[in-house]
Order: C-alpha cells, then sequence, then structure tokens
C-alpha cells in the first residue's frame, strides 16, 4: 500500500514536472505566438523558430519560457508593445525585438515587465524601440546579455533603455546600451545589481539613478554619453571598478552626484571627462582606489558637500585636479598621489611632507569666468598659480592633502 | 639672392650665440624630458620653453645681428642689387638658421620623446614662432638707427606679446564679465601670435577642459580642419606683414 501511495506520488510529480514544449512557425503546431501562449499551461515552454512575428501586442499571462531559436524578428510595426509580461516567472530568450510604437502617453516598451517577480529576459537583440526593456514593480528579475540599440535624436522623443520603476532586487547584467535618452534608468528601485554593462552614446545619461538605495553597479563601461552618469537623491550606492571614459561638453560629468549619502566609490576609472565626478550636496561618501586620468578637472565638488573622504586615488594628468565653488570645506583629502605635487620627502616614507593644495587659483577663475580657459598655461596666469601656492587668498585654505604620496598608488 | 643667404647663414652659425642657443634648447629639451616621470608633463615644461625663450631668442638676436651687419649691408647696397632681395636674404638667413637650430634643439628630443600630434604641433609652433618674431626684429631694427634704442623696441616688443598682452586680456576679461566674450576671444587671440600658438598647443594638451561650453566654441573654430587652417594663415600673415613693412621701410630708408 505504501509502494502504491509512493509510486502515485511519483507520477504525479512527473506529470506536473513534464512540461510541455508547444512549437511555433515553421514545422511547429502553432502559427504565431499569441495562439501557442493560449494553448499553453503554466511551466510549459514556447520554442519560436526563425522567421518575422507581426503580432501586434503580445501578452504574456502564464508562467512561460519563450525560447526564440535563431533570433525569430518580434516587430511592432512602430505602433504595439511588443511583449507585455503579466506573469511572474516568465522566461524571454533570443528573440530580436524592433521598431515598438512610440507614443508620448504609455512608456511603450520592447519587452516590459507589469507587476511581476521572478522574471528573465536574457540574450535578446532590440532595435528601434522607444522604451527598451520596461519594468515597473519588478521583483527579483533578471536582465542578462541583451544588446540594445536605438536611434533617438531627441531627448523628448525618446525612451531609455533598460527602464526599472518600483522595483526590487533587480539584476541587470552584462547588457549593451546604446542610443537611447538613458542608457539604464532606476527610478524608486532598491537592492539591485547592475554589472558588467556596456552604455555608450546615449543622448541623455549612460546610468540614471533616481530615489533608488542601497544599489550596487560594477565593473561597467560607460563612455561618451551627452552627460556622462547621474545618481541623484539616493543613498547607499556602491560604484566599485566602472570606466566612464570621454564624457565631454560644459554639463557632462563622468559621473555626478546629487544629493547623494552614504556611498562607496572605489577602483573606479576616470578618463578624458571634461569633469571626471561633480559632487553637490552630497554627504558621507568615500573615494578610494579611483584613477583620475586626462580629465578637464578630476574632481568638482561644490562647497554644499560634507564628509567626502577622498583617499588613495591617483590623479594623473588632469587640467585641474579639483575645483569647488566656495571656501567652505568639510571634506577630506588624504594620501593621494597627485602628479602635479612638487613638494619632497626627506624621511623617505613615501609620503610628501608638505601638504599639496589640489585647487589651483586658475581653476577658481575659470570657474567664475570660463572664456578665461583661453588665457590658461600663459605666462601670467602661471605665475598667479605660483604667487597663489605661496599665499592662499582665493583658494580654499581647508582644501588641502596632508599626507600625498611621492609614488603613484596602482 | 642665395649667395647672400649662404653668407648670412654661414657668418651666423660661425657665431656661436647661435651654436650656444642650440645647445641651451638640446640639454633643455633632454633633461625636461628625463627628469620627469611621464614624457606628456615634459612636453608641457618644454611649452614654457617655445613660448618664452625662443620669442625672445629670435627677437633680440636678430635686432642685434641686423644693427651689427650696418657696414655689411652698406657694401651690399652699393652693389648692382636690389635693396629688397637684399634685406629678404637678410631675413631669410636668419630665419632659417634660428628654425634649424629650434628644430635641432627642440625638435629631435620632442620626435625622440613624444613624437604624436601634440608634439609636432609643438615643433610647427615653434619654427613659426622662431619665424615670427625675427620678422618683427627686423622691422623694430629698421625703424631706428640708434642701436640701443632698436635693442629695446625688440625687448618691449616681446615683453608686451608674451606678458602685459596676456595681462591686459585677463583684465578686459574680468571688467567685461557680464558680457559674452567667446566669440571676440578668438578674434582678439589673432592680435598675438604666441596666443596664438598657445592655445594651438591647448587644444591638444588639454582638450577635455577645453570642452566646456565655451571651450567648445574654441574647439569649434581651432579645432577644426578649417580653424585650423585660418589659425595658421594668420600666423603667416604675423610672418609676411613685418617683412613686407620692413622691406618697404628698407627700400625708402636713408642708409
Amino acid at each position: 500500500m505504501r509502494y502504491v501511495v509512493v509510486i502515485l506520488f511519483l507520477l504525479g510529480a512527473t506529470a506536473t514536472l513534464s512540461a510541455a514544449t508547444l512549437r511555433v512557425g515553421k514545422g511547429g503546431n502553432y502559427p504565431t505566438i499569441t495562439a501557442a501562449i493560449k494553448a499553453a499551461r503554466a511551466g510549459d515552454t514556447v520554442w519560436v523558430s526563425a522567421g518575422t512575428y507581426r503580432e501586434k501586442n503580445i501578452i504574456v499571462d502564464k508562467k512561460l519560457v519563450l525560447k526564440g531559436a535563431g533570433y525569430p524578428v518580434l516587430d511592432g510595426e512602430k505602433k504595439y508593445e511588443v511583449i507585455s509580461i503579466k506573469a511572474d516567472g516568465v522566461v524571454v530568450d533570443g528573440f530580436r525585438v524592433v521598431h515598438s510604437g512610440v507614443s508620448s502617453i504609455n512608456d511603450m516598451g520592447g519587452i516590459k515587465i507589469y507587476d511581476s517577480r521572478d522574471v528573465v529576459i536574457r540574450n535578446n537583440i532590440l532595435e528601434d524601440t522607444f522604451f527598451g526593456i520596461y519594468t515597473q514593480y519588478g521583483k527579483n528579475c533578471t536582465i542578462e546579455n541583451n544588446r540594445l540599440t536605438a536611434y533617438a535624436t531627441e531627448e523628448q522623443q525618446s525612451g531609455n533603455g533598460i527602464h526599472c520603476w518600483k522595483s526590487d532586487s533587480m539584476h541587470i547584467i552584462g547588457n549593451t546600451v546604446s542610443g537611447h535618452r538613458d542608457g539604464i534608468y532606476f527610478e524608486f528601485v532598491t537592492n539591485s545589481i547592475i554589472r558588467r554593462n556596456t552604455s555608450f552614446k546615449n543622448i541623455r545619461y549612460g546610468l540614471h539613478f533616481m530615489f533608488s538605495h542601497n544599489d550596487t553597479y560594477f565593473s561597467n563601461h560607460f563612455e561618451r554619453n551627452g552627460a556622462g552618469v547621474a545618481v541623484m537623491y539616493s543613498h547607499g550606492v556602491k560604484m566599485y571598478q566602472n570606466t566612464f571614459e570621454q564624457n565631454w561638453g560644459d554639463a557632462a560629468y563622468g559621473l555626478l552626484l546629487k544629493e547623494i549619502s552614504d556611498s562607496h566609490i572605489e577602483g573606479n576609472s576616470f578618463v578624458k571627462n571634461t569633469s571626471g565626478i561633480y559632487l553637490e550636496g552630497a554627504s558621507r561618501i568615500r573615494m578610494a582606489k579611483n584613477l583620475f586620468r586626462n580629465n578637464g578637472w578630476g574632481l568638482k565638488i561644490q562647497a554644499s558637500c560634507m564628509d567626502i573622504e577622498v583617499a588613495r586615488n591617483n590623479f594623473i594628468g588632469n587640467t585641474f585636479d579639483v575645483g569647488t565653488n566656495g571656501s567652505l570645506v568639510l571634506n577630506t583629502f588624504n594620501g593621494n598621489y597627485w602628479d602635479k605635487y612638487d613638494g619632497y620627502d626627506l624621511n623617505k616614507d613615501q609620503v610628501g611632507d608638505v601638504p599639496y593644495r589640489p585647487v589651483s587659483m586658475y581653476s577658481m577663475i575659470v570657474e567664475k569666468n570660463p572664456p578665461a580657459m583661453l588665457l590658461f598655461r600663459s605666462f601670467i596666469t602661471s605665475l598667479l598659480d605660483k604667487t597663489e601656492k605661496v599665499f592662499p587668498s582665493l583658494t580654499p585654505e581647508g582644501l588641502k592633502d596632508t599626507k600625498p604620496m611621492m609614488k603613484k598608488l596602482f | 639672392m642665395k649667395k647672400i643667404i649662404k653668407y648670412v647663414m654661414a657668418d651666423i652659425l660661425r657665431n656661436r650665440i647661435v651654436l650656444v642657443y642650440l645647445f641651451f634648447l638640446l640639454v633643455a629639451s633632454f633633461s625636461v624630458f628625463s627628469l620627469e616621470d611621464n614624457s606628456s608633463k615634459g612636453l608641457l615644461s618644454l611649452l614654457n620653453i617655445v613660448l618664452l625663450v625662443v620669442p625672445l631668442i629670435s627677437i633680440i638676436f636678430s635686432t642685434i645681428y641686423v644693427y651689427n651687419s650696418a657696414e655689411f649691408i652698406e657694401l651690399l647696397v652699393s652693389q648692382p642689387l636690389k635693396r629688397r632681395t637684399i634685406w629678404i636674404s637678410l631675413f631669410v638667413g636668419l630665419a632659417g638658421s634660428l628654425s634649424i637650430a629650434f628644430f635641432v634643439g627642440v625638435g629631435i628630443p620632442v620626435l625622440l620623446y613624444e613624437a604624436n600630434l601634440t608634439g609636432i604641433m609643438m615643433i610647427g609652433v615653434g619654427l613659426l614662432l622662431s619665424v615670427i618674431f625675427v620678422a618683427i626684429a627686423m622691422l623694430a631694427a629698421v625703424w631706428t638707427r640708434d642701436k640701443a634704442k632698436g635693442i629695446g623696441v625688440a625687448i618691449m616688443l616681446w615683453v608686451y606679446f608674451s606678458i602685459l598682452f596676456d595681462g591686459l586680456v585677463l583684465f578686459l576679461l574680468f571688467q567685461l564679465a557680464d558680457y559674452p566674450l567667446e566669440k571676440a576671444m578668438v578674434g582678439i587671440s589673432a592680435l598675438n601670435p604666441i596666443d596664438l600658438s598657445r592655445i594651438l598647443i591647448l587644444l591638444q594638451l588639454d582638450v577635455s577642459a577645453m570642452m566646456g561650453y565655451t571651450g567648445a566654441i574654441f574647439k569649434d573654430f581651432f579645432g577644426t580642419a578649417s580653424g585650423m587652417v585660418i589659425s595658421l594663415s594668420v600666423l603667416l600673415v604675423w610672418i609676411l606683414l613685418p617683412v613686407w613693412l620692413s622691406v618697404r621701410n628698407f627700400n625708402r630708408k636713408d642708409l
């Protein structure tokens, strides 16, 4: 009797485990994905073979795996949202999603997740979509290895690549985003990870954070975005090992921090930006082991910041190492390497004996009067800088590194 | 004409001053590159030499040389030669020998350590500055017969171009800070060959900082191919105009 129960139980288990595979397209039983979804039961796999599918809006309202073989094209005909996911645990894998609708009332996405958890979107190619992959009220979703390309020219007429709104525990991994308004956009998203993504040539920001707390992003690459990367009104953000490159323009920053607190910035590279990092109203931030190379301004710290700790960073070949707009300094600089430091080290402990003042007088002048940049490196301005070094009057007295390193740190 | 140029150049190269100048540039360049830990910083230090020392030596040496060869010039004028030819040969001889000295002294070390666009730009600008200040010196020398006065004028011109001008511009910038001066600044910079040269190099060295809003205007002008051509032609005007004026003056001069 006991055996019968066990056997019956096992049979029941295999019956529920053996999910069916529904084939769509050439050689399949279903002509359209919508029909297959309708026929499927939760847990089934919908296998889509190569071809072009124009099915208006595909709504996935069951726990299904949608698998594309040979990148089947899902065309939104510039009118529809292509895939809408309204169930937990859906997997969308291997599709080419093109031409989603553009709307200024609805945020139409190539793939949009509504109120769902554990959704996986991976290995898809999205081209010419309004919003690329859009999540609202998502939880524990994974967006992995997708390639998103848009051809936006105007900020108002374009959507974001990967857009997450009011979500939690998201994993954004290994995606490539370009040509959108913001490459990756987070608003009210918590406890999430953004890793190994590349975001370049987006109109506004490569990565944009608003009110998103306790997120981590690391090993990402942001290059040539209209205004770099912005992290605003958030706390507990951790930024490790990212690269910020070639964000050029008066309002372009490698990294813009506005109203950020309790965050860590470690091991990042800021190369060839007009401003490497721009901080406004930021507090309790630790910046360590970052590399600032060939930037116009390595750091721009506005006087509204406090308790910023800048330690053990390399500043190499920047036109100005640090810029500021006031004389109030509530931040500390410690043990950084500055290639412009010309002090000495008598006791040979690798720490310079005289403090280094990273704010040059001329950076203060240019801050007030930008055209003065044209006189930079002329004899008269070097003279002004030298006298200012001896008798600081314009530059903030307290802004100095008391333990500048003699040798490059890493 | 060729003969006179050859003679002038041989005379100058036999003169130890130019050899000392060459040697000084060579030592300065090599030491700058070997002292700094990265060679782009060395280029930055060299920038000061190019912008200050090269014009100074060019203008003073040329003025003195022209005064010292007054008798030689008188001798040549008595020959069946056009005055124009004599004067231009003198100019070419001076400009040629100082340019060679600059090229050997700065050009070769730069090509060895920093053979990139910035380095090549610096060599080009340095050569142009050498020639421009020879031209200005010849204009200063033809104006007055008095040697002391002539050298004084030459020094004052150098002080004006390398120090006073920038001070004046800075002063104006602050007085007129409320007005949009970006475009005017582009025009003003054309009034000083040293400034123009400095900006051309600046656009290579500090491109990130120059890309700010106002910088974008400068970059749009100086950074583009047409802007570059315009800047270089302005520098050429800085050679041709003083030479033309001094030739005219020399033609009419009572020796």
